[in-house]
């Protein structure tokens, strides 16, 4: 029997995604696949993600392998296709084989539409430079060669430059250096193009307020502002060993330096007594695990977050510079850091306040083992308002959180310890104290409104019926 | 044996490259210590290169707009060289200028160390201070600036040393040899056989490809070549030195190529102005990670960054083009990259001069390099001879020309040959660095009457309206 052979391409990921490290190959030549079946794992940015197979077949090339960086529209296996064999025309070209297939491969002669979108082959050059630099973990190996190869990029970098440089005066050229930005990419206002000083620090606003392509500039994360300088030769000290980022790590790095440039930071700290709220959650913990939930201090704080979001509103927005504008959301999606062993993930609950404490307790049950087991998707990573991280269980009191950008505000959660309180002016009583930090955009939100803020967040926990009789 | 020293940043090389960059470090408050065979710094630019060839070539000027008085009715007589005295003015302003950088090495608290550097790891040098007096200095960040040496040429190994010149004992002025050979049509060659033409030397030039100043654009050269035609011997293309012994009377010299049989083919002295290669095979650089490639330019990156990381390589040691301005530029940037700045070396124009008569001069994008690079450029000349103040010093045969982007009738390139064409460049360079178009070069006023308003004409002459020069513009 002639079978067809046909290529499966990396799907669209997501919005904005465009290529993903492969993580896992979970098929190998000569395997029957089944539509559906998972023949890949990708990780991206922030999320792992499963490639399914578009259709059934037995696998005859795979293509790439694990920590290659993968392209949308990239040729991940070639398969002889089941389904088409009986319709498939009686010819059948052998298809290269390595990691160079995607050019090689034979196209197949009579595209079924369950093949993958529209590859990426036909690309001009311009998205050959755009893969170059979205591809910071090529640049990453270790040892001369990295060197070896960073010298090289450099040195063509410098050639292209000297074949079409751009309009900026030897000042403006360093300007932009200097905020880490590429003077190529700037559009220049001037006559024949020529780019200004206004021209780069606008173009760094835009990318600032877009968290733009100058990350991708700069393979070594965080470095949207001016390039530190350079490590020093740790060797002469001791042993060192390089390893290089994951995706996750880069992201964290990159989004991290960005809130933590451009926002204004302030942490304030409150205490609550968190007795009666424990006592209640021993109580009631046993229904919710019925549920399939856990009712832990942080599903309590978020669902009670998410009553402060509604009395404070300012806690649930996002600031527009370009417009001079702030954006309050009608929606309360709360983000919720979870430690997981690739580093820190922070998947959102939806409209927490339309949600009972049960519900919220057991759909963040659900996110938290999605992120742990690589699961959670990209969407669940977006969208949030506000977001809690508790480092209650690893023993920790106060700290100061770095506001999750495009968010205005962070809680911080410790770790509840019995603590001696003076009751009825003469007696000593222990009581859980459950220390809070909450840090803020103080571009968005004052001092006063942040101790409010919190206030209220502490005394709620006290005493949750004062949400009752605010309504 | 003495003891062992540490600096912040050690910079091997006292030239252009090295001093500048020693200067800047120590300014930026670095603990500097600067190593060079010579006890005050300047380097070959200084001792052996651009300081004394232009003391030189100043009096050939000098010497070539007095017998050319005489066709303004100025007699002056022939002149009587005093080569002593010549030689002591040109050392003069050599010591003059070397030891005012040692004054300002003082000054800024540099500690100069005489002697031969090698690296002894990337994080030593060990210093050679001759008769067997050796140092250790151990530095944190180290500027290689070791620049660059002429390439001698092994068949004449069998001539008397003092029969073949380089570019550094022609510069000693040993006497003005009755015929002088110069192997080489390049500014070196041209910039010495143009000294010694001056003298009094009768000098022929060979040189191997086809044109004079090999790279530069055809149209730029023209006005030298046809000068040359007066003021040399012969000017041998396509030729080349197959062999010299001892003569009767001179060196018999064997050519081969286009002009293998010229005729006259016993020289006194011969010249060797072939090139000049990095000085960096005795570096120790196998101590270190530092690579080079396979011209022996050490690799570096844009900040000038070697392989290894502490290390930074500068000047003629780190590539094209040998210039000192471009060395000095480097320096910066590799100091500025040292102290953790974000420099790098991207320089759009870096202007060339050669300081013949006429002098030619041009920097950004030639003619010839758009046109490997497949490159459509718009191209506008203004020719000296439209020019008033070309007319006053009897020399109408420059050119200035502008290499011009069609799209944003941006200045690319600027080319000019003629007197005083090094001093005119560097407002081309100021052009191409800002990327001024056409029309600003056009709107802003020249003096007059001065060379410098051919710049201004040529921008004219692109929007095919220039006052002096009619040429309508071929497109609308």
């Amino acid at each position: 029997m002639e079978l067809m052979a046909k290529e499966m391409k990396l799907p669209e990921l997501g919005e904005n995604i465009e290529a993903a490290e492969v993580i896992a190959v979970l098929v190998a030549e000569g395997d029957s696949v089944e539509a559906d079946q998972p023949i890949l794992e990708l990780e991206t940015d922030k999320a792992t993600a499963e490639v399914p197979a578009a259709f059934a077949g037995v696998v005859k090339t795979v293509h790439v392998k694990k920590g290659d960086q993968v392209k949308v529209g990239q040729v991940l296996i070639t398969v002889d296709d089941a389904g088409s064999a009986a319709t498939a025309p009686a010819k059948r070209r052998k298809p290269a084989a390595g990691k160079e297939g995607r050019k090689e491969t034979p196209e197949p002669a009579d595209k079924p539409e369950s093949a993958a979108p529209p590859s990426g082959q036909e690309k001009p050059a311009a998205d050959a430079e755009e893969a170059r630099t979205d591809t910071p973990a090529a640049d990453k190996g270790a040892g001369g060669e990295d060197q070896a190869r960073r010298h090289e990029e450099e040195r063509q970098r410098f050639r292209e430059k000297q074949s079409g440089p751009a309009a900026a005066s030897p000042a403006v050229r360093r300007l932009a250096r200097e905020l880490g930005i590429d003077v190529e990419e700037v559009p220049g206002s001037g006559t024949g193009g020529r780019i200004s000083e206004e021209d780069v620090m606008a173009f760094a606003r835009r990318l600032i307020a877009t968290g733009g392509p100058g990350a991708a500039r700069h393979p070594a994360a965080g470095r949207t502002a001016a390039a530190g300088p350079a490590l020093p030769d740790f060797s002469r000290w001791g042993e060192v060993e390089r390893h290089s980022m994951s995706g996750i790590r880069r992201k964290t790095a990159e989004h991290m330096a960005h809130a933590w440039a451009t926002i204004p930071h302030v942490t304030q700290f409150d205490r609550a007594d968190i007795t009666d709220v424990e006592a209640f959650r021993l109580q009631y913990g046993e229904r919710v695990s019925r549920a399939g939930g856990k009712l832990t201090v942080t599903a309590i704080l978020v669902k009670l977050a998410a009553a402060a979001l509604g009395k404070f509103p300012r806690f649930n927005a996002s600031l527009d510079l370009d417009s001079e504008e702030i954006l309050y959301k009608k929606f309360v999606h709360i983000g919720v850091a979870v430690d997981t062993e690739r580093g820190l993930l922070v998947p959102v609950l939806r409209d927490v306040d339309r949600k009972s404490l049960t519900e919220v307790a057991v759909e963040m049950s659900e996110l938290a083992d999605k992120a742990r087991n690589r699961k959670v998707a990209a969407d669940d990573l977006q969208g949030g308002g506000f977001t809690v991280t508790n480092l209650g269980g690893l023993g920790t009191t106060y700290f100061s959180p770095i506001v999750n950008w495009p968010e205005v505000a962070i809680l911080g959660v410790g770790r509840a310890r019995p603590e001696p309180v003076l009751v009825d002016e003469e007696e000593f009583e222990a009581r859980l104290i459950l220390p809070l930090s909450l840090s803020y955009d103080h571009r968005v939100i004052d001092g006063a409104d942040a101790a409010r803020f919190l206030r209220w967040l502490a005394e709620a926990l006290e005493n949750p019926l004062l949400l009752t009789l605010e309504g | 044996m003495a003891g062992e020293r540490s600096a912040e940043l050690v910079v091997l090389g006292g030239g252009p490259g090295g001093y500048a960059a020693a200067f800047l470090a120590a300014d930026l408050g670095r603990k500097v210590l600067l190593v060079d065979t010579e006890t005050d710094p300047g380097g070959v630019c200084l001792y052996r290169g651009c300081i004394p060839s232009k003391a030189l070539l100043h009096v050939a000027r000098l010497l070539t707009e007095a017998r050319e008085a005489e066709d303004w009715g100025v007699r002056l007589g022939k002149p009587r060289i005093d080569l002593d005295r010549l030689r002591a003015w040109k050392d003069q302003v050599v010591g003059k200028l070397t030891g005012g950088l040692g004054d300002l090495a003082r000054k800024r608290k540099v500690v100069t160390v005489r002697g031969y550097a090698r690296f002894r790891s990337a994080r030593s040098i060990w210093v050679d201070k001759g008769s067997g007096d050796t140092e250790t200095i151990t530095f944190e960040q180290a500027i290689v600036a070791t620049g660059s040496r002429p390439v001698g040429l092994k068949l004449l190994g069998e001539l008397s040393p003092d029969r073949v010149l380089d570019s550094t004992s022609a510069l000693d002025l040993p006497e003005i040899p009755p015929r002088l050979l110069v192997i080489g049509g390049g500014y070196i060659g041209l910039e010495l056989g143009t000294v010694y033409a001056a003298l009094g030397s009768r000098v022929t030039v060979v040189e191997m490809t086809s044109a004079l100043l090999p790279g530069v654009d055809a149209d730029l050269v023209r006005p030298l070549a046809a000068r040359l035609e007066t003021t040399l011997a012969a000017v041998l293309l396509e030729t080349r030195v197959a062999g010299a012994e001892e003569a009767r009377g001179g060196v018999q010299v064997r050519l081969e190529g286009k002009h293998a049989g010229a005729s006259d083919q016993l020289f006194d002295r011969i010249l060797v102005a072939v090139g000049r290669r990095p000085n960096s095979g005795d570096l120790g650089l196998e101590n270190t990670q530092v690579e080079t490639d396979e011209h022996g330019f050490i690799r570096v990156d844009a900040q000038r960054r070697t392989d290894e990381p502490a290390i930074f390589a500068i000047g003629d040691v780190a590539g094209q083009p040998m210039l000192a301005h471009k060395a000095a530029h480097e320096a910066r940037v590799a100091v500025e990259a040292a102290t953790g700045r974000a420099a790098a070396f991207e320089p759009r124009a870096i202007p060339a001069v050669v300081f013949t008569d006429p002098e030619i001069a041009w920097c950004g994008l030639t003619e010839a390099e758009a046109r490997s690079a497949g490159r459509t450029v718009e191209v506008a000349r203004f020719p000296w001879a439209a020019s008033g103040r070309a007319a006053t010093l009897g020399r109408s045969d420059g050119v200035t020309k502008l290499v011009v982007d069609p799209d944003g009738e941006r200045i690319l390139g600027v080319g000019l040959a003629g007197p005083g064409a090094g001093e005119l460049i560097a407002e081309g360079v100021l052009a191409v660095e800002m990327g001024a178009t056409v029309t600003d070069l056009k709107l802003s006023i020249h003096p007059h009457p001065t060379l410098s308003e051919t710049l201004m004409e040529a921008a004219e002459v692109f929007f095919g309206h220039s006052t002096h020069f009619h040429r309508p513009r071929r497109k609308s």
